[in-house]
């Protein structure tokens, strides 16, 4: 067994009062790629904030451990500072503040907190030059303010690209397939795969089978109603997108 | 995990950073206004009968305005009796000859505002008039600015020294009669800047002034007064601060600008005035008469300002477009945090043909501040193919804040263009979040975001001075985000 990297126990969370995650539990080890799949409302996105720590979401019971400490005490930055990615599924525009600045910044904050030193820019262009290379982008979109005007597309490339520079330990993909079309999808998906590495772990979540086409899971999980009442390995996602959702329902 | 509304709060507590108090032994005026006062600041400072004449001229007609109510503004009523006209350290002598005779103690305040009034200290290319309380206390640089034939001294000096050229522009632009607040500054200035640039010489370095308030009770009522030449060019930055006091300190000046032809002068201001504290105790109450005259054919006047301070800001830094083909432009962020008000914008009036100005505003309104956009195009009648384009944005930290946009446009000329864009937007909480999530604190989130707001306006200042700008915003808005 790889070594965990999160760990997820009976976790309860609700906004304003109301109950979404109902006792989640999950563990990911390094190397590996997880998928959780439910329908729409069952929670998917409320466990990606939770683990991301956007605000206004109550944690009422149990425990989320990354890294071997407990998660939820952490500010969102700290969160990030540490290795955990969010690659949010409405990616916010920030106007007139350019791309790269803005990555470079955040590349600093987390070598800073891993006691690296900063990079200057010359330094950072180079890591640009190298990923660009790698995930084949058009370096275009670094030139632009953050998301500012970018299509759905470009705005889910270019997360999966601060994705390549900020090389995180844990990667949450929230819903990285909607909005796109098939050769989005692809392009997307293939850099996601070349950013894999026997170190860091991806946890992929999407509402719909076809993105695990492109992105193999090791596991996928089924959340409905907030609480994950099947586990399986990737066959279990064709499985779902044959019989539907309903299927699972019945049995639970 | 603190929330946003919380940072917001923590930022918006930082201290201002200049509210020291100089402890000098000062010369004042008694408190209040009348005839007497003014002919004791005209004696004290030496003045030939005809500016005293035209301060009394000026006083008489004051005396029959109203103060304005139209700013959305509120404060409570001045009492224009209890304020100090005048006051000055106290020297033997009215101004100090030179650097040298300045009481160190005025030296150590400028430094602490960083302030390089020492040549030998110093920033490159950067020639600093500073005003405390009323008197010009040193203008670094003059003599090589002499070389070149430009004029940079004092208003005081200037009076003394080169009359016939204030005489000859003084009230040009903004005539005695113009408003309540002018019209009270022509009465009572004490001192400001004076600039001549010559025909065709380029000044080759930015020009400053830096306007401290030291005195309790004391109002400020400068004078600036720069004129380039045919021909001329020459780039002039203010800077403003001012003690924490709990009392409201009325700041009250005047700026005309002459632009002949083939001229250009951009005017570039940092003001940051002493706000009041979080609760909206005491600060400065800047009610500013700022306004350019393009008066020669292809002249270009650009006003870029960044307003942070003063608990009330009331300024339109205008262009006159006399001249045909002549330029104006007005670039402008205020940030308003805790109880501040702003009421500011600008005026184009389109009087030659081909004339073209470019308005943009960014306002950005925090705490419980409230922030207005207030600007007139006006084409006249004689302004045939006049071009403007304006673009006002608002922006909103936290939900106590406000930003209001008050646009006049007035075209007498079938050819001419006027294009007006507003937006208003409110840092969300989704742009903070998503910053963190990339590993930026708060607060670095807030600047970033606030400063790509307005990049366009921070692009026209001088180098040196959009970063400090940009730290201004920073401290400006620290524990505002929500």
């Amino acid at each position: 067994m790889s070594k965990t990297i999160l760990e997820i126990k009976n976790l309860h969370a609700g906004v304003e009062g109301k109950q979404i995650l109902k006792g989640v539990s999950l563990s990911i080890g390094a190397g590996e790629v997880h998928a959780v799949m439910g329908p729409n409302g069952s929670g998917k996105s409320t466990l990606a904030a939770v683990l991301a720590g956007r605000d206004g979401y109550d944690i009422t019971g149990g425990e989320v451990i990354y890294n071997g400490h407990d998660l939820i005490d952490l500010d969102p930055e700290e969160r990030a500072r540490e290795g955990l990615f969010l690659a949010f599924q409405y990616p916010v525009e920030i106007p007139g503040v350019n791309s790269t600045y803005f990555l470079k910044a955040a590349l600093n904050e987390i070598r800073k907190a891993k006691g690296q030193p900063e990079l200057d820019a010359i330094e950072f262009l180079n890591v640009v030059k190298e990923k660009v290379k790698l995930l084949d982008l058009s370096e275009d979109l670094l030139k632009r303010s953050v998301n500012e005007g970018f299509s759905g597309g470009e705005k889910k490339r270019a997360e999966i690209f601060q994705m390549a520079i900020l090389e995180p330990k844990l990667a949450i993909l929230d819903e990285t397939d909607s909005g796109l079309d098939i050769d989005a999808l692809k392009v997307v998906s293939e850099g996601v795969n070349k950013l894999k590495t026997k170190e860091n772990a991806q946890l992929v979540i999407t509402h719909y089978q076809r993105l695990l086409n492109y992105i193999v899971p090791d596991f996928v999980h089924v959340l409905v109603d907030g609480r994950i009442v099947k586990s399986g390995g990737k066959e279990l996602a064709l499985e779902l997108e044959a019989k539907g959702y309903d299927w699972i329902l019945k049995a639970a | 995990m603190p929330t946003a509304t919380d940072t917001i709060e923590d930022l918006v507590k930082t201290e201002y950073k200049y509210g020291f108090v100089t402890d000098l032994e000062t010369e004042s005026a008694p408190p209040g206004l009348s005839e007497d006062t003014i002919r004791l600041i005209s004696r004290k400072k030496n003045e030939p009968e005809w500016l005293t004449d035209w301060r009394l001229k000026a006083y008489r007609y004051w005396l029959t305005l109203e103060e304005p109510t139209w700013p959305k503004v509120h404060h409570e009523k001045i009492d224009y009796q209890d304020i100090v006209y005048f006051s000055q350290p106290k020297p033997n002598k009215n101004a100090p000859k030179s650097l040298d005779e300045v009481d160190p103690k005025l030296l150590e305040t400028y430094e602490k505002l960083g302030i390089p009034l020492r040549e030998r200290e110093r920033l490159a290319g950067v020639a600093v008039d500073a005003i405390f309380d009323s008197v010009s206390v040193g203008t670094t640089y003059k003599k090589s600015l002499a070389e070149k034939g430009i004029i940079f001294c004092s208003f005081s000096e200037a009076v003394q020294e080169h009359p016939e050229l204030v005489k000859k522009y003084l009230g040009m632009v903004v005539p005695y009669t113009d408003n309540f607040f002018g019209a009270l500054n022509s009465a009572v200035f004490t001192d400001g800047s004076f600039c001549y640039i010559p025909k065709g010489v380029r000044c080759p370095m930015e020009l400053s002034t830096y306007f401290r308030i030291n005195a309790a009770k004391s109002g400020q009522f400068e004078r600036t007064l720069i004129v380039a030449d045919e021909g001329a060019s020459v780039s002039y930055l203010e800077g403003c601060t001012a003690p924490m006091r709990d009392e409201n300190q009325l700041h009250a000046a005047v700026v005309e600008l002459i632009a002949l032809d083939n001229a250009e002068i951009k005017y570039s201001t940092v003001q940051n005035w002493y706000p009041g504290d979080e609760n909206g105790v005491g600060g400065i109450y800047n009610f500013v008469t700022k306004r350019g005259l393009c008066k020669g054919k292809n002249s270009k006047i650009s006003w870029t300002q960044v307003e942070t301070g003063s608990a009330i800001t009331w300024k339109y830094p205008s262009c006159i477009l006399l001249g045909d083909n002549s330029k104006g432009e007005f670039y402008s962020v205020a940030v308003v945090n805790n109880y501040q008000q702003a009421d500011t914008g600008t005026k184009m009036v389109h009087i030659g043909k081909n004339t073209k100005s470019t308005i943009v505003s960014k306002g950005i309104s925090a705490g419980k501040g409230q922030n207005s956009y207030r600007g007139l195009v006006e084409i006249k009648k004689s302004a045939a193919n006049a071009r403007n384009f304006s673009q006002c944005d608002s922006m909103l930290i936290g939900n106590k804040c406000g930003a209001h946009t008050f646009p006049y446009i007035e075209v007498k000329n079938t050819t001419a263009s006027v294009e007006h864009e507003a937006t208003t937007s409110k840092i969300g909480e989704d742009q903070i979040f998503y910053c963190n999530q990339r590993g930026l604190a708060t607060q670095d989130a807030v600047n970033m975001i606030v400063n790509g707001f307005c990049k366009e306006v921070f692009k026209e200042l001088p180098m040196e001075f959009a970063v400090e700008a940009q730290k201004l915003l920073g401290v400006s808005l620290e524990g505002s985000v929500g």
